[in-house]
């Protein structure tokens, strides 16, 4: 028996290796589609941008050579840069507890009625689906100054309108409240999914504890059990906030006077406006690297939600 | 003083009656289980007591006041729930503390943040401190008020549920099924632990459960439920040696009850037959109410088919010759053997054989007919 074990043992490990030398070429091959799209559309685009940010290259142009860290030092030295660069931190500043509170506010509305929850729940929702460009020019025709609807209904009440987009007070915080508007949908459905999670025995517990009021409930059941997606949703907005381009450059171009401008919109007219690509690319890595920080909070905090079992 | 009385209760999801019309007066001090398969209707007409639910028609009062529509913190019961149903963000001394801080605090000491500024809390932090602390010790729990219900195993779980509930010294504890997420051994284990906290905290326990050995070893008194009706109320001997319910009969006592349709009782020499009630249908009797004879001059017989031997008991199952029925009889081990395939007489303790009419209902037993 001992024998023909130790006879056999050696043919088998052979043919273990072999098959183990097989498994990881097929596994290569099973990821290489992936992985060669990956490096195809991301990685190698974003090399090329680092690449750039060290050049004078614009667009179209046949030459280009290495100017070391000057994009950057001329970054730092642009007012229109950080006047984006805070904007946008103001904008998502707005944003974030906006749709976090609208969407929380809407799913506890929704799932408080027990009639027409579907019908809510969608009507809520489509501002998510509708695409922002299309949503933005709707939105500009509100907020026109004169033939807008809301200075209209302001009008009705004897309050003078203002120029909503067109004056430096109002224009980034109009853009925040449509995207507020745009984006809590998605934070309530996440809401509702959350709260369909929180047992019923706990509230049962909270209301024989003594805890049966509406801010006891919210406070000792429904928010601390809606910890994780709350988080969820709070990274999720932040990082869609970040990426705000669409209706500023359809609504106000980053105006009046830089007051709506933000990243992206900069970055789009300095690469594709004044075709000044290499500045582009600069700005690029700036807004690359705030995008990365906060996608590995994200994961950070993703991985944290396990402390609820 | 916390009696509580139940007259009446209905309660139906929608057409679907759940309870129909129960009524139960249990005793201050009393610890009592209702018992009942599942979907009988006892989670419910618990839920009813502590207002978690409204019942349809028909009242409950604790301790002699009328609690109808008084909301669950009113009522002065506290709930131990199935699933423990800690509060997973909070530490053990949160959860125990839980049910004080909402009584004693006021709202706005009660807010995050500015709580704390608010006068007079600090003081009442001291005292809600040593009374968790108390309870944490008494049920021993005291090294872990630091730690979350996550990092915890079942059975110190439960005991964090059952220090919630007592630390604000309720007159009345309900118990939804407190142990049947623990695993066997500890399930024993906490039995005897909630009965000594009962002993201790000398007040009114109303505890839910299916299973029968839960509700025998634990009660002063069991109610039987099945179908939204209360079958019997009794201490549990009583249940056991005097059932007045087929359903009862079957549902307290392991092994189950032996239970032979009349029409295969073949027994017409024996005294027993001629006493049985003309309504008699069915008849029954407990495993130990038998002895086993050979030769099987005894009438009724039947063939041993199977030996369960638990050392302190042997039990023989005996397949009847005359019916399809099998019964079971408790031996002692140092009796003589049986073997399998015998046939064996059965000689029945008339005093102990139980008769029950169409409807499953008790009757004509036997030493009411001898008189």
């Amino acid at each position: 028996m001992s024998l023909t074990a130790s006879i056999q043992n050696p043919i088998r490990s052979v043919v273990r290796r072999r098959h183990r030398t097989r498994e990881a070429a097929i596994g290569w091959l099973a990821v290489s589609p992936a992985s060669i799209l990956l490096i195809c559309l991301l990685f190698g685009p974003a090399a090329a941008v680092i690449l750039f940010s060290f050049t004078d290259w614009q667009l179209g142009a046949a030459t280009f050579r290495f100017i070391g860290t000057e994009n950057f030092a001329a970054l730092w030295a642009d007012p229109p840069f950080w006047k984006a660069l805070i904007n946008t931190c103001l904008y998502v500043a707005i944003v974030v507890p906006g749709t976090v509170g609208l969407g929380l506010a809407a799913a506890l509305l929704i799932e408080a009625s027990p009639g027409l929850r579907g019908f809510y729940r969608a009507v809520h929702f489509l501002p998510v689906m509708s695409t922002m460009s299309a949503m933005a020019v709707v939105w500009g025709t509100m907020l026109h100054p004169s033939i807008g609807l809301v200075n209209r209904v302001l009008a009705a009440f004897g309050v003078a309108g203002i120029n909503w987009l067109r004056d430096e007070r109002t224009a980034l915080l109009a853009l925040a409240l449509i995207g507020i508007w745009q984006g809590f949908g998605f934070a309530m459905v996440l809401f509702v999914s959350g709260l369909k999670a929180v047992p019923q025995q706990l509230y049962d517990a909270a209301a024989v504890d003594g805890a049966d009021g509406l801010v006891d409930r919210l406070r000792i059941v429904t928010l601390p059990m809606l910890g994780p997606v709350t988080m969820f949703v709070i990274i999720l907005s932040a990082s869609r906030a970040f990426e705000v381009f669409d209706s500023v450059r359809v609504l106000t171009q980053g105006g009046p006077n830089y007051a709506s401008e933000v990243l992206l919109n900069r970055l789009y007219s300095e690469s594709f406006d004044y075709l000044r690509t290499g500045y582009g690319a600069a700005l690029t890595v700036v807004y690359l690297a705030i995008v990365i920080a906060l996608t590995l909070a994200q994961a950070r905090f993703i991985e944290r939600r396990v402390h609820y079992s | 003083m916390a009696e509580i009385e139940l007259r009446g209760i209905e309660k139906r999801y929608g057409e679907t009656p759940i309870l129909k019309g129960v009524s139960l007066k249990i005793k201050d001090g009393e610890f009592l289980t209702l018992v009942g398969p599942s979907g009988c209707g006892k989670s419910t007409l618990l839920r009813i007591i502590s207002g978690l639910e409204d019942q349809d028609a028909g009242e409950v009062s604790v301790g002699g006041r009328p609690v109808d529509g008084a909301r669950p913190k009113d009522r002065d019961v506290a709930m131990v729930f199935q699933s423990y149903a800690l509060y997973p963000h909070l530490t053990v001394f949160d959860n125990i503390a839980l049910p004080l801080r909402t009584r004693q605090l006021s709202f706005v000491q009660r807010l995050p943040l500015i709580g704390p500024l608010v006068p007079g809390r600090a003081g009442i932090e001291r005292s809600i401190r040593v009374e968790v602390e108390q309870a944490a010790v008494m049920l021993d729990v005291a090294q872990l008020l630091h730690r979350k219900p996550g990092e915890l195993s079942g059975g110190q779980r439960q005991r964090v549920a059952l220090g919630r509930a007592m630390v604000r010294r309720p007159t009345v504890f309900l118990m939804d099924e407190p142990l049947s997420n623990l695993d066997a051994r500890l399930r024993v284990q906490m039995r005897t632990e909630i009965t000594s906290l009962h002993r201790r905290l000398g007040v009114t326990f109303v505890y839910v459960t299916h299973d029968q050995s839960e509700a025998m070893t634990m009660a002063n008194r069991v109610a039987v439920m099945m179908a939204g009706e209360l079958l019997q109320v009794g201490p549990p001997e009583e249940l056991y040696r005097d059932p007045q319910d087929l359903r009862v009969a079957e549902m307290i006592g392991s092994p189950k009850i032996n239970i032979v349709t009349r029409a295969h009782w073949t027994d017409n020499r024996s005294v027993l037959s001629a006493a049985l009630a003309p309504q008699t249908r069915r008849l029954a009797f407990r495993p130990e109410a038998a002895v086993l004879t050979t030769p099987a001059d005894e009438l009724p017989n039947g063939t041993v088919t199977t030996l369960e031997n638990l050392g302190s008991d042997i039990f023989v199952h005996v397949a009847l010759r005359d019916g399809p029925e099998t019964v079971v009889v408790r031996t002692a081990p140092d009796e003589r053997r049986f073997s399998l395939g015998c046939t064996v007489g059965l000689k029945i303790n008339a005093a102990r054989l139980m008769q029950f009419d169409e409807a499953g209902r008790r009757c004509g037993d036997i030493e009411r007919v001898a008189a």
